[in-house]
Order: C-alpha cells, then sequence, then structure tokens
C-alpha cells in the first residue's frame, strides 16, 4: 500500500502532507524533514528511488520527482509496483495541472481543500483507486460545483458568504 | 456568549488571508501562528458555521504544514460534520481524518451515527467523504457499527462508490475481524465486475491481505489466474502478481500454470512497470523455470541498456535477485556491473556492489578485492565504506571460506586501515584477531601487517582506526616469536602518541608491551652462557638453545603436543627472522626496561584500573629484574643445574603463561559446561556492589588478586561467571587476553575435549605465591617434547587450515520457537472460505433442509450478535441468496467436488457436465488432483483443491 503522499518545495516547506497511516504531528513534522535531508543528499539525474526503511519500517520505499520547485514524494511498500507509482505520480501532477491549467506552486498553497479532493480521488486508505485523469478532473469539479452551491445557499441567512470570496 | 459575535464572523479573515499572512510576515513564523491560534480559538466556538468552518479550515491548514496540535478542537470537528452544507461537512471530514487519532481522540465515537448517514446518502461525493473519514478514524467499535453499511454499499451501483467501499474493506477486517463474515463473500463478488477498477480494487484488497498470511487466500487463485490471462489492465496484473509471489511459495503447482502467461505478458506489454513486475516474479518465485528466466534476463538486459537511470537501477536489482540461483545471469552482464560501480547514481552503484560480491569466487576474489579497493579509494567517503564493509562481510561468510591465501588476506586488511575514509575499524579489528585465533599459518603475515600498523604514529591521530591498532597491538604481543624486531615493537607501543588512544585500547597496549618483554627477555635468558662478551653470532647462539631446551619445564596437565611449540619460540624466532638480529646485550635490555619505566611510571597512578593494573605489572616485571641487572646475562658459576635465579624463573613461568595457544571459543561453549554440584549462578549480587563500591565494574579483576589455590570451587564459579561475561563483552581483545591469563586452561579450546583442570592453579598466582618455586620445581621435571615436531609453514599448502567450531561460529542462537500470531482476519477468511464449503454441500444435497438453514443462522446470528437484528435478517437473506448464486458459480467450475463425500451422484453429473463446458483445464485434472491430494493434504487436509 501507499504510505503517504508529500508534497514539499525545494526549501523542504511542505506543501501537502498526507500519511496513510495515524502519526502524531510532531512526528510528520520530522518524518518530512528528514525526508527533506534525503532527497537533497540526491544528485540530480539520478533514480528516483530511496529506500527508507529506516523511517517507514521495512520494504518501505520512497519515489519522488521533482517539477520546477517542487519535489513530489509517494512512500509505499512492497506491495506497489516502483514504476506504476512513478507513472501515478505523473497523473497526479497532470490533474493538477489541468484542475488549476498550469499548476504552479502557490496554486498548490493556496488551493489546500482541492488538492486534498483531487488526492482522495486517486488514493483511498493508501489504496489506489483511480489512474484516468480525466476521471478524477471530473470528479473534483463535481466537488467544487456542489462547494458553490453550498456557499450560495449559505450567503442569505449569514452574510460573510460574500465575504469569503 | 460575548467572544464570537458579528463583529468576528464580519472580519474573519479566510484561510487564504492567512496562508498570505504567513507568507508576508516577516520574521518568526511561531508568533504569528500563535496570534492566529488566538483568533482560531476565538472563532471556532461561534455559532454561525461558516466562521466555524474557516476557523477549522485554517486551523486544519496549520495543522498538516506545521504541525500544530489540533486534538483540542475534535469535537468541533464532529459537530460541524453534520452540517447540511456539503462544503463545511467536507471541511469536518478532512480536519478529522488528518488529525484524529483512533487510539486517543475519545470523541470519535459520537460520530458514529453521522457517519453512518452519510454512508446511506443518496449523494456519492458524501458518501466518498464519509468513507475517507472512516478509514482514518475508524476504531473497532466504529468498525464494528459500521460493517452493516459498507456492506451495503458494496453492491452499490454507482462504481465510485463501491471502488471506495472495496478500499476500506480492508481496516474493517483489521479493526473488527467479524466483519470477514459478513463481507468477504460479496467482495469476492466483485472480483468477477465488468468494471475493471473495481476489480483492481479488489485484487488491490487480496494484495494487502495476502502480504500478511497468503495461505488463506489460495482457493482464491484461479480467480486471480483467470484474470491474469485475461486482463489488459496493467495495475491489475501488477497486483495479481504480486499475490501470486505470496502464493507461489505455498503451492508448487502454481509455478506450470503461470509461467506461460506472465512470459506472454511479458514479450507482450510495452509498459515496462508490468515488464519489470513480470521479470520481478519470475527471478523471485519461478526461477526454476529456465526458458522463463532466459526471457526474463533479456528483459533485464533490455532495461541495463535504458537511459533513464530508474530502469538501470530496477534492473541490476533484478539481476540481484537472479544472483542467488543463476549467477550466468551476473556473469553475462558483468561489464555492465563493473561499469555501474562508477556510475553517479548512489542506487545503482549499490547494487552493482552488491552483484560484485556475488561474482566472487576463490577464484577471483583476489582481483576483485584489488579492483574494489581501486574504486574504494577513488569513491566518497559512505560508498567507499560500503564497499570495504562488503569486501569485509563477503570474504569472512562461513569462516574465510573464499580465501585460499591468507597471507594476502591479512595484508589486505592492512591496506584498508589506511585508506583514509575507513570507518570499519571494529569489523577489522574482529577479524585481524580471529584470523590469528584461526590460521596459524597466517599469523607471521599478521605479526608483520600490525608492526607496520604499530610503528606508524600518523595512524593513532585518526579516531576510526583505533580498533584496528587495539588487534594489531594484540596480535603483535599474542604472536610475538613471529616478529623479527621485539624491541622495535616495545618501542611501538609504548610511543608517546599513544596516549591519543582510549583507555580500553591502551591497556591492550600495555598488556602487549608486557607480552613482547616477557618474550623478549625469555629470549634473552635461554640464550644466556653462550654469550661472551665477544658476542658470537646469534646463528650459532640459537643452535645451542636447543639443546638446553630440554631442561625446560612444561605443565603436566598439558598433553597438547602444539602448545608446546611454543616453547620453541626462541629457535622459531631465529630461523624465521632470518638472523639478522642483534646480539642481545644487557646494554639493549637496559634502554628498553628505561623506556618502559619512563613511559609506564605516570600510569602507575592511572585512574583507570585497566590502565593501573597492567603497567603495575609491567613496571613490578622490570623492577625485579633491575635488582639482578648488574651481569644479567653472564652466566654465573652457580647458576647451573638447577640453581638459576629467580627471575629466570619468573620470566619463563610468565612467557610460557603467555604462550599458552588461545583458540576460538564458541558462544555456546558456556552452556555446554556442566554446573557444579552447589553452585550458585542466580544468587543476586547486589551485595558485592556494596562492599566494592565504584569498581564494581572491576569485581573480576579485585578478586583474581586475592584468592587462593584451595578456594578452587569458587574459582570455577568465579570463572564461569567471568566468562561468560567476557564472551559477551565488546572488548573482546583486552578481556580476552587478561582472561586466559587467569584462567588459561578453564578456557575452552575449540578441538579439545572438555576438561576442567581442577588442579592447575591460575597463572596469574604465581607472581604472588610463595609456592612459585615449588611448582617451579614439579614443572622443571617436565621436559620438552615437541622441539622438533614443529611443523614449517609450508607455502605450496593449497590453503591452511582454518579452525572452526564443531557447533558453527554463529552467536549461539537460542532455539526461539515462532510464535505463529494468531491472525484473526485469515481465520475469519478461512472459516468464510471452508464454512462455504461445508454449508456448500448441505444446501446442495436438500435445497430446503431446514434444520441445517437454520443452524446456519443461528450461527451467523451469534456473530453478529451486536447487531440490529433485523438489520442482520435482512442482511443475511441476501447475503445466502448471493451465497447460492455463488456456490452455483463454483459447481459450474467443478473444483470442490472430489473433497465432498456427501455430494449425490446427480450433482456429480450436472457438475461434469458444467465443466466440460467452462473448463477447458478439465484434461489435466486427474493427474493433478492425484499430487495435489499429497501436498494438500500435508498443508491442511480442508482446503479443497481449486486449482484444477
Amino acid at each position: 500500500m501507499i504510505k503517504g503522499v508529500i508534497l514539499m518545495n525545494d526549501k523542504g516547506k511542505p506543501r501537502l502532507v498526507k500519511f496513510y497511516d495515524y502519526h502524531p504531528a510532531e512526528k510528520q513534522q520530522e518524518l518530512i524533514r528528514r525526508l527533506y535531508g534525503v532527497l537533497s543528499s540526491r544528485a540530480e539525474n539520478v533514480s528516483n528511488f530511496v529506500k527508507v526503511d529506516s523511517l517507514f519500517g521495512s520494504d518501505a520505499r520512497l519515489v519522488y520527482k521533482t517539477y520546477a520547485t517542487l519535489h513530489v514524494l509517494f512512500i509505499f511498500d512492497s506491495s506497489e509496483n516502483e514504476l506504476a507509482m512513478l507513472d501515478l505520480m505523473q497523473v497526479f501532477v497532470e490533474t493538477m495541472d489541468r484542475c488549476f491549467s498550469n499548476v504552479r506552486e502557490l496554486d498548490i498553497v493556496f488551493n489546500f481543500n482541492k488538492v486534498h479532493a483531487i488526492l482522495d480521488e486517486i488514493i483511498l486508505g493508501g489504496q489506489v483507486l483511480e489512474t484516468s485523469s480525466s476521471e478524477m478532473v471530473k470528479a473534483v469539479e463535481e466537488i467544487s460545483k456542489m462547494e458553490r452551491a453550498a456557499n450560495s445557499i449559505m450567503a442569505v441567512p449569514s452574510i460573510t458568504g460574500w465575504q469569503g470570496r | 456568549m460575548a467572544g464570537p459575535s458579528l463583529l468576528d464572523s464580519l472580519f474573519q479573515r479566510s484561510l487564504e488571508d492567512l496562508i498570505k499572512g504567513l507568507r508576508l510576515y516577516i520574521g518568526d513564523e511561531s508568533s504569528f501562528i500563535s496570534k492566529s491560534l488566538d483568533e482560531i480559538r476565538r472563532e471556532i466556538k461561534s455559532t454561525d458555521q461558516q466562521t466555524k468552518a474557516t476557523a477549522l479550515q485554517k486551523l486544519t491548514y496549520l495543522h498538516s504544514i506545521y504541525g500544530i496540535d489540533m486534538s483540542w478542537a475534535a469535537f468541533h470537528a464532529i459537530e460541524l460534520s453534520s452540517s447540511q452544507s456539503f462544503n463545511f461537512k467536507r471541511i469536518a471530514y478532512l480536519a478529522a481524518s488528518l488529525s484524529f487519532d483512533p487510539l486517543t481522540t475519545d470523541v470519535i465515537l459520537l460520530l458514529t451515527h453521522q457517519l453512518r448517514k452519510d454512508l446511506q446518502s443518496p449523494n456519492s461525493h458524501e458518501v466518498g467523504l464519509a468513507l475517507h473519514a472512516l478509514y482514518y478514524i475508524s476504531t473497532p467499535d466504529l468498525a464494528r457499527d459500521l460493517t452493516p453499511e459498507v456492506f451495503t454499499l458494496l453492491n452499490s451501483n454507482k462504481g465510485k462508490t463501491r471502488k471506495k467501499a472495496i478500499a476500506i474493506i480492508l481496516r474493517l477486517f483489521e479493526l473488527f475481524p467479524d466483519s470477514v463474515r459478513v463481507c468477504f463473500k460479496r467482495l469476492v463478488e466483485n472480483l468477477e465486475n465488468s468494471d475493471p477498477a473495481i476489480v483492481s480494487a479488489v485484487v488491490g484488497v487480496f494484495c494487502e491481505l495476502a502480504c500478511k498470511e497468503p495461505k488463506s487466500y489460495l482457493p482464491l487463485a484461479p480467480e486471480f489466474y483467470k484474470i491474469l490471462v485475461h486482463s489488459r489492465n496493467n495495475w491489475l496484473l501488477i497486483k495479481v502478481l504480486k499475490i501470486f509471489v505470496k502464493l507461489a511459495p505455498l503451492e508448487p503447482r502454481l509455478g506450470k500454470r503461470l509461467v506461460e502467461p506472465i512470459c506472454d505478458h511479458l514479450k507482450r506489454t510495452t509498459a515496462k512497470s508490468l515488464a519489470f513486475e513480470c521479470v520481478r516474479t519470475i527471478v523471485s518465485s519461478f526461477s526454476e523455470y529456465e526458458s522463463a528466466v532466459r526471457v526474463a534476463v533479456e528483459n533485464i538486459k533490455e532495461f541495463l541498456n535504458e537511459d533513464d537511470p530508474n530502469l538501470r537501477y530496477l534492473g541490476l536489482q533484478a539481476l540481484t535477485i537472479v544472483a542467488s540461483k543463476h549467477l550466468w545471469a551476473v556473469m553475462e552482464n558483468k561489464d555492465f556491473v563493473i561499469k555501474s560501480l562508477s556510475d553517479a547514481d548512489v542506487n545503482i552503484k549499490l547494487e552493482a556492489l552488491q552483484l560484485v560480491l556475488a561474482m566472487v569466487s576463490e577464484d577471483n576474489v583476489v582481483d576483485i578485492c584489488k579492483v574494489l579497493i581501486n574504486y574504494a579509494l577513488k569513491s566518497d567517503p559512505e560508498f567507499c565504506n560500503e564497499i570495504l564493509g562488503c569486501i569485509l562481510l563477503t570474504c569472512s561468510r562461513n569462516v574465510y571460506e573464499i580465501i585460499v591465501d591468507f597471507d594476502w588476506y591479512v595484508s589486505l586488511l592492512g591496506e584498508m586501515s589506511r585508506i583514509p575514509h575507513c570507518q570499519k575499524g571494529e569489523e577489522i579489528e574482529n577479524q585481524l584477531v580471529d584470523i590469528g585465533m584461526r590460521v596459524k599459518d597466517a599469523r607471521p603475515e599478521l605479526v608483520r601487517v600490525g608492526r607496520d600498523l604499530l610503528i606508524d604514529p600518523a595512524l593513532l591521530g585518526n579516531p576510526f582506526v583505533h580498533r584496528i591498532l587495539s588487534a594489531a597491538a594484540w596480535v603483535s604481543g599474542e604472536y610475538v616469536r613471529f616478529s623479527k624486531n621485539p624491541p622495535e615493537i616495545v618501542e611501538a607501543l609504548l610511543q608517546p602518541r599513544t596516549s591519543l588512544l582510549a583507555s580500553s585500547i591502551k591497556a591492550v597496549y600495555i598488556q602487549s608491551a608486557f607480552k613482547v618483554l616477557t618474550f623478549y627477555l625469555h629470549y634473552s635468558i635461554s640464550t644466556k652462557g653462550v654469550i661472551s662478551p665477544a658476542s658470537q653470532g646469534v646463528e650459532d647462539l640459537m643452535h645451542g638453545r636447543v639443546q638446553e631446551n630440554s631442561q625446560f619445564v612444561r605443565p603436566v596437565a598439558d598433553s597438547d603436543t602444539e602448545s608446546f611449540e611454543d616453547m620453541s619460540v626462541a629457535h622459531e624466532w631465529s630461523s624465521l627472522t632470518s638472523l639478522k638480529v642483534e646480539p642481545i646485550t644487557e646494554e639493549s635490555i637496559v634502554n628498553i626496561l628505561d623506556l618502559v619505566e619512563t613511559t609506564l611510571g605516570p600510569l602507575a597512578g592511572s585512574h583507570e584500573v585497566e590502565i593501573l593494573e597492567r603497567s603495575r605489572n609491567v613496571l613490578g616485571l622490570v623492577e625485579l629484574i633491575r635488582e639482578e641487572l648488574p651481569g644479567y646475562l653472564v652466566k654465573r658459576e652457580e647458576d647451573n643445574d638447577k640453581g638459576q635465579r629467580k627471575t629466570h624463573e619468573m620470566i619463563k613461568l610468565i612467557a610460557e603463561a603467555f604462550s599458552e595457544e588461545l583458540g576460538p571459543v564458541s558462544a555456546s561453549s558456556q552452556e555446554r559446561i556442566p554446573i557444579p554440584e552447589g553452585m550458585e549462578l542466580n544468587q543476586s549480587l547486589d551485595d558485592l556492589d556494596a562492599i566494592c563500591g565504584d569498581f564494581g565494574l572491576h569485581i573480576p579483576t579485585s578478586f583474581s588478586l586475592g584468592r587462593s589455590i584451595s578456594s578452587e570451587k569458587d574459582d570455577v564459579t568465579m570463572s564461569d561467571r567471568q566468562s561468560k561475561e567476557e564472551v559477551e563483552s565488546t572488548e573482546s581483545t583486552s578481556l580476552l587476553a587478561e582472561h586466559r591469563k587467569r584462567h588459561g586452561l578453564y578456557y575452552l579450546q575449540s578441538q579439545k575435549k572438555e576438561m576442567v583442570y581442577d588442579d592447575y592453579p591460575p597463572a596469574n598466582d604465581i607472581k604472588t605465591g610463595d609456592n612459585a618455586d615449588d611448582e617451579a620445581n614439579d614443572l622443571i621435571k617436565l621436559t620438552e617434547q615437541s622441539l622438533f615436531s614443529k611443523k614449517k609453514a609450508n607455502q605450496a599448502k593449497p590453503r591452511p587450515v582454518v579452525v572452526k567450531l564443531d557447533d558453527g561460529d554463529g552467536p549461539f542462537i537460542t532455539a526461539k520457537k515462532v510464535e505463529l500470531k494468531d491472525d484473526l482476519v485469515s481465520g475469519a477468511v478461512r472459516d468464510v472460505l471452508l464454512g462455504d464449503e461445508a454449508t456448500t454441500s448441505l444446501s446442495r444435497t436438500k435445497k430446503s433442509d431446514k434444520p441445517s438453514s437454520k443452524r446456519r443462522q443461528d450461527k451467523l446470528d451469534k456473530d453478529k450478535s451486536s447487531r440490529p437484528k433485523e438489520d442482520s435478517k435482512s442482511m443475511e437473506n441476501s447475503e445466502l441468496e448471493n451465497a447460492n448464486l455463488r456456490r452455483s458459480k463454483c459447481h459450474s467450475r467443478g473444483k470442490e467436488k472430489k473433497q465432498r463425500s456427501t455430494a449425490i451422484d446427480r450433482d456429480e453429473h450436472e457438475e461434469g457436465d458444467k465443466q466440460k463446458v467452462s473448463h477447458h483445464h478439465g484434461k489435466h485434472k486427474s493427474r493433478q488432483r492425484a499430487d495435489g491430494a499429497l501436498t494438500l493434504a500435508a498443508q491442511s487436509p480442508v482446503i479443497p483443491d481449486f486449482l484444477l
């Protein structure tokens, strides 16, 4: 299964953190720091896999890829295929790209909820559920639509509806 | 409620404002965050949902990205989850899934009702939210309470929802194993769904389940096989292959059936991920199928020739898996592997290193090590040590199995020590000592290497080498008879820079100096009488000594001829050292004694007990000799025959004690010593602590000084205890030496039968006891016999003898019984699968058999007693229906009938007919069943033969 998905920028600042097992907040921060340490020790143009048994238990692997200033990290165990994870990562990034039309780091910074929505469409509980980018986009658009609808309804009883825009 | 007001709501900062604020804030982020947290704490209490939701969202953001604690807000998330607005519900569930800890968040149970409601919602996105949340926060209670809802969703007509429900099943099974009884069948049914995404989700679940306990899922092999043959979905195929890797070891017949379709996929696919998975499956599980391995290796070659480092890395990894069984595959790619050692990618380098070492054999170990050492010299420190570690590991495998030329290996170890980045001190130390003890013929080279290391003052500056130096010092002391120039070694051991050493190592140095000094003096006095002021050639005097030796002393108890050899020390020395030794003069002895005194004098007051004691030993000896120094070497009239001087006796005795052979000791030898009667091993030693105070750690030392021979029984007790402690000790070298000194003969030698020498005094007593003289007299009566039986190291010998222990050299492992944890999930799965069998036959024979179906009903009711009654009733009905449907499908595949003795003939006929139609593998059936029956009977007699 997949143990976690992390987006962080090239300075080690996390942009999205999703672990599929419970880790307390401090542990998460520690893991992110260690992972960043691992990444920064890697040269450019080398393979994208790292063994991270020491951080996540036996068999744990990390696959990462860098898009401009953003590192995308998937952590998984031996029941996933390394290359398939790399593909999945590509699908994830493509989907974000389509949802935000040319995704940049800032989009991810400011769309905390939406990025989680996209990721939740792909993975549930460490299991890959969707691998088609267009299906994901469709689902995420539906969710946004529902959110907007909900907001407009709420705008009537509460004045804060317009304020949030 | 004065706090949150309309004003707060109006001017509340949104998440976006918060993020902007954080980005613009100059200085310490944490002060900004704590200010925001104060705001959030106020806002989250608001009765206005919008305000609350925004506050919760901000808090979740801070929690997720900045690691801010939000456990205090758990209740607010639960409150918000009941909101009508999808937006707020989403915020609430996201907060719950990111921050709730199923073990400690106690308000989780309050969500049960809301989750149930949302799981039943007509809106698939709401169901999705609830399922996501359920995955993260589910506790055993929650899993139990919501199993019925998830069970219903397993049949949802919305593919998305069904997929998610399937994925969540894993967590339910884990937390509430009884849910298996409810959901398992429906889960299996989903394997036949036409939507590949759903099948993929189910296979994913089975992949995880099979990782934990593959055996239970063996009956499902035919289903997976069908997927393997018919599916073209790469994700699905990869997962199925992963499952088969787990199942293959349990069912040898799987290989025959699987190899072909896997190879087909391998040839057909263009997807690297699937290709790699096929390769990995073949090489790891089906390596006995030569042709398949051929195909796989061809593919690996393609991977290796790719530009993408990922593919090259994985290719090498696959090659590593092959290596153990098909070394030829590595040999075919030898050039690539060697080239990869200098790849820019650490991953690739490490894999290549593993492969290179897999190729090592007796014939090429020298060449390969040479190549590797060259790479190590060029590499960064980390990889350099990786290489060294691998060399050490490979060469020492199975007690140096592949080493023929130990002289070469020992000098290689010396060479390694000088590599600047070398941090493998401990391992090299162990091997140097180990080889010294095990391989007699390697000792001269060991001493030479040790000397080169010791006399180099530069090495003392590198703390990583200190452990190696410790071994070098030990070797030089223990095997000093092979040394060309003992005074030089004494000087090296006492050089000023040794102050840089840790005290434990320093103690080894001093002890070694003691040994060397003793040897040197012993040699000098054993040649006395032939030396004249005119200083004859040493050669003469050596040979002269041979005769003298006949009077030398041996302990009676020692009947081992090998150790007699030690008495020929000087002779050996002369022959080994090409006779370039300076004749020993009084002056040279005085010089050494001076050196010892000046360097060790200050240490006699050391606070380290080890150092203090050892240096005092040496100084004591020096003092003793000083007294009689004038004319020390000149043969005096009154000395002849037995009238040797006391100091000479001393030195001889000490030298003998030191020249006892040390062999490797099996870690388990302690266990084999019968415990003497009346001995208490488990007595608490707390009282001793009180007496010894600060010196608690050094109890053995203080005890050995005071004990007398008459209390022999106690000594055994002590030595037992001590040797146990010492075997376990990490400072093996120094303690070993010390230990031997004290209990030389209790120390078990590997090849001798075990004897307890109850009547032989410990060597240490020689110095203190008055009876030393008497003993010496006794011993003098013995003659040395082994002088001429000494074997010369034969260079042409194919491989020196390496001492091995009878019971293996690995650390003694107490036979630990592997406790099989009773896996509740697989237990339940087996129940379902096999219970299915039992009831199948029953319901088939008599469709209207009321008692049996009632019994079943009862059983299920009991299982689900915690659930509302009507709920379970309706579910069972549907479940039964499904089960029946499913069963009839099973018949058509004709799998389980042989096992069932209750099946009636009519069914057999029907089955047979259907089987012909639907299952084209029927022709193999009877034969495979025949050999299958045996294996399966051994594994578990009840599992039916599903594989046909």
